[in-house]
């Protein structure tokens, strides 16, 4: 490993990374590039190796490999299980990767058959079910989002760089919007997800006025059945509700169906 | 002539997505030359299956990470046209300068990212940090500004939530686009430095002749919705788009392919340039002139121009849409939905093309069927062709396999193919 930038003194490691996709919009990785005012600062943490959406250059030696999109075929698992033999942290970067992601919805008709006609007519396309990568393979470390949020990644690959501990937020979104001064968005008649989703995001949806579609998946001792009260004080379907639930795949094991 | 040649590119880097190049020349002939899409479908056109309209946008943003916005707009004008909304002159405004502002930025973002490093020889953007400073600070710098335009209208650069049905939930402070108006001033300066550098690049001289489809300008130069039109005569309305697009399903795709007049089509800055050159500033005028862009042009390679010519296309009207914006004062951000049921179609061109989205609702405006079609499943069809006949004229002139390889992939990279957007 190159030793290149010092912290209070101390010369630095700087990590080998590759990044990966695999069923997703690649929106996560490029919210990597999308970084223009320090994208030269994070750069200079990390010796990246491998990033085929930016780079032609590639390398199997590297220890953090940021593994964007859920997994819906076959080849994808053989490559997802390559890349935790090589990497030392396997980071499940976005939603996609963390819960399946939007990717899960085609999962609820409980139908493939059904869903492959649908889209492909009588020449069907192979796929699974949307799984998270932690059905197939260990997950070190969870970058939740959709997308990720850039500020949050920076914090992570630093405490990585670091060698310090990543500690998440354990309350929810609502948290950080009423610390924001926003208004409730329940009191101009939106729904919102917020009161039971994972913070980190600084209320990123909420402090536009919209209301919060559970991309981070549950806070901590989410109480569903709370939400669901006050979503019924507000007048919302089950099905307004179940929207919400079902988006990014987040609350999957907290849905009664 | 070259006798034999063998090219296998898998999973082709510095475009979005996943696909391979093949190229097998025996005995001087050539025996295959193929793009071939591999990226995993994630089947957006049955998720939605039976969801309530609010939807639609949240999850169809979602196709791309790159033209997420141009979906969301898409996918709120297949809503509106459903449910027979017509938005007001204030929202079409803050649309199309949002739209300006993510055409800018993701053009940018192919020209210095994902192309131009084949132009200075180097593999990726990276080392270009070290030996042309300048250059990259200025790409980011114009990125930073589109990126902060996005957030400032649309709420988040990426999978944008301002954007509704009906209109923002939120609009700018007027201060916010007095800065945005002098940044631009500065990003139309950087704009003319981009084309001297890109004057120095050896473009490919290869022409294929082909189809050229996209949104039919009517004294602008158009991007949100209006009639279809294609350089070989065909002319349709917005909501006749599948006589324009006739998808049908390759075996060797995951991607749905398209035609029309001919075998194939494109679709994407080239196409819009191509019919539509009339409509554009002076200035951009100009950068075309200069770059020898000129229409109708069948070399794919040119599309990199057509792009920059777009981009200062965009920041010309950009800041003709801030003006008039500040000059009025403002008016409610969003509008009522009333549902009906109804099919409803949006054509809006993002920045490989133009992009369908259609929807139809029943009368508690839930999903019964939806459809989008892609620009870069459009032109996957015509990137083949052009790879078949790439082949050919270069092996003819005897290049190596590794220039033929080169050349393959910069031809590809030409179209800023999105391919997990063209496989949704």
């Amino acid at each position: 490993m190159a030793v290149t930038t010092t912290y209070l003194g101390v010369p630095l490691y700087r990590p080998k990374v590759a990044f990966f996709d695999f069923t997703s919009c690649e929106g996560c990785q490029l919210q990597v590039v999308n970084n223009e005012a320090n994208l030269l600062d994070f750069l200079s943490l990390v010796e990246v190796v491998n990033f085929r959406e930016a780079m032609t250059e590639k390398s199997n030696d590297y220890e953090i490999a940021f593994v964007e999109g859920s997994v819906t075929r076959e080849d994808e698992v053989r490559r997802l299980q390559e890349i935790r033999k090589n990497a030392k942290i396997l980071v499940a970067f976005g939603s996609c990767a963390c819960f399946g992601g939007v990717n899960q919805l085609k999962n609820r008709f409980n139908d493939l058959d059904w869903v492959k006609k649908e889209v492909y007519g009588d020449c069907p396309v192979d796929t699974k079910e949307a799984m998270p990568l932690e059905k197939y393979v260990k997950v070190d470390l969870h970058i939740y989002g959709c997308p990720v949020k850039k500020e949050e990644v920076e914090k992570i690959v630093l405490n990585v760089a670091l060698g310090k501990a990543v500690n998440l937020p354990k309350y929810p979104v609502c948290m950080e919007c009423k610390a924001n001064g926003n208004i409730c968005l329940f009191d101009i008649g939106e729904p919102c997800l917020g009161p039971i989703t994972r913070a980190g995001c600084n209320s990123w949806c909420t402090n536009n006025r919209f209301g919060c579609w559970g991309c981070r998946g549950p806070a901590e001792d989410a109480n569903v059945a709370q939400w669901q009260k006050i979503m019924r004080q507000h007048n919302f379907s089950r099905e307004r509700m179940l929207d919400r639930l079902e988006c990014f795949g987040g609350f999957d094991h907290l849905i009664e169906r | 002539m070259k006798v034999s040649c063998n090219v296998d590119v898998k999973h082709l880097s510095r475009v979005e997505g996943h696909g391979n190049i093949a190229i097998r020349i025996e005995d001087g002939q050539v025996r295959q030359a193929h793009w071939q899409v591999v990226e995993t479908p994630r089947f957006f056109e049955a998720m939605l299956v039976g969801k309530h309209w609010e939807n639609a946008p949240v999850i169809c943003g979602r196709i791309c990470g790159i033209c997420s916005i141009g979906h969301t707009l898409t996918s709120i004008r297949a809503v509106e046209n459903a449910f027979g909304m017509v938005p007001s002159r204030q929202t079409r405004d803050l649309r199309l300068l949002l739209k300006h502002m993510e055409t800018l930025q993701s053009h940018v973002l192919h020209l210095f990212f994902l192309a131009a490093p084949d132009f200075l020889g180097t593999g990726s953007v990276f080392p270009l940090i070290e030996t042309h400073p300048d250059v990259v600070k200025m790409a980011a710098g114009i990125k930073l500004l589109a990126n902060d335009a996005c957030d400032i209208i649309g709420g988040r650069r990426l999978h944008p939530v301002r954007t509704v049905v009906g209109g923002f939930t939120m609009l700018p402070k007027k201060e916010e686009l007095e800065g945005l108006l002098v940044r631009l001033q500065e990003v139309a300066k950087d704009l003319q430095t981009t084309a001297e550098l890109f004057k120095t690049f050896a473009l490919p001289d290869f022409v294929r002749e082909t189809e050229f489809v996209s949104l039919r300008g009517d004294g602008v130069y158009p991007f949100i919705g209006g009639s279809l039109i294609s350089s070989d005569g065909v002319y349709r309305q917005e909501e006749e788009y599948r006589l324009m697009t006739n998808e049908y399903v390759s075996e060797t795709n995951t991607s749905k392919l398209s035609r029309l007049s001919r075998r194939s089509f494109a679709v994407g800055a080239l196409a819009r340039f191509n019919n539509n050159h009339c409509f554009l500033y002076p200035e951009a005028k100009k950068v075309a002139d200069e770059l020898g862009l000129t229409a109708v042009s069948h070399n794919p390679f040119m599309n990199n121009i057509a792009q920059l010519v777009e981009c200062v296309q965009v920041v010309m009207e950009s800041q003709e849409l801030i003006k008039g914006l500040l000059d009025r004062d403002w008016q409610p951000e969003r509008e009522k939905v009333t549902l009906r049921a109804g099919i409803g179609v949006g054509a809006v061109e993002v920045p490989r093309g133009i992009l369908y989205h259609c929807y139809e609702f029943d009368h508690d405006g839930r999903m019964k069927k939806c459809d989008c079609v892609i620009p870069t499943s459009q032109n996957n069809a015509n990137i083949h062709h052009d790879i078949e006949e790439l082949a050919r004229q270069y092996a003819a002139n005897g290049f190596a396999d590794r220039d033929i390889e080169l050349l393959a992939e910069m031809l590809v990279r030409s179209y800023d193919p999105c391919i997990s957007c063209s496989v949704h």
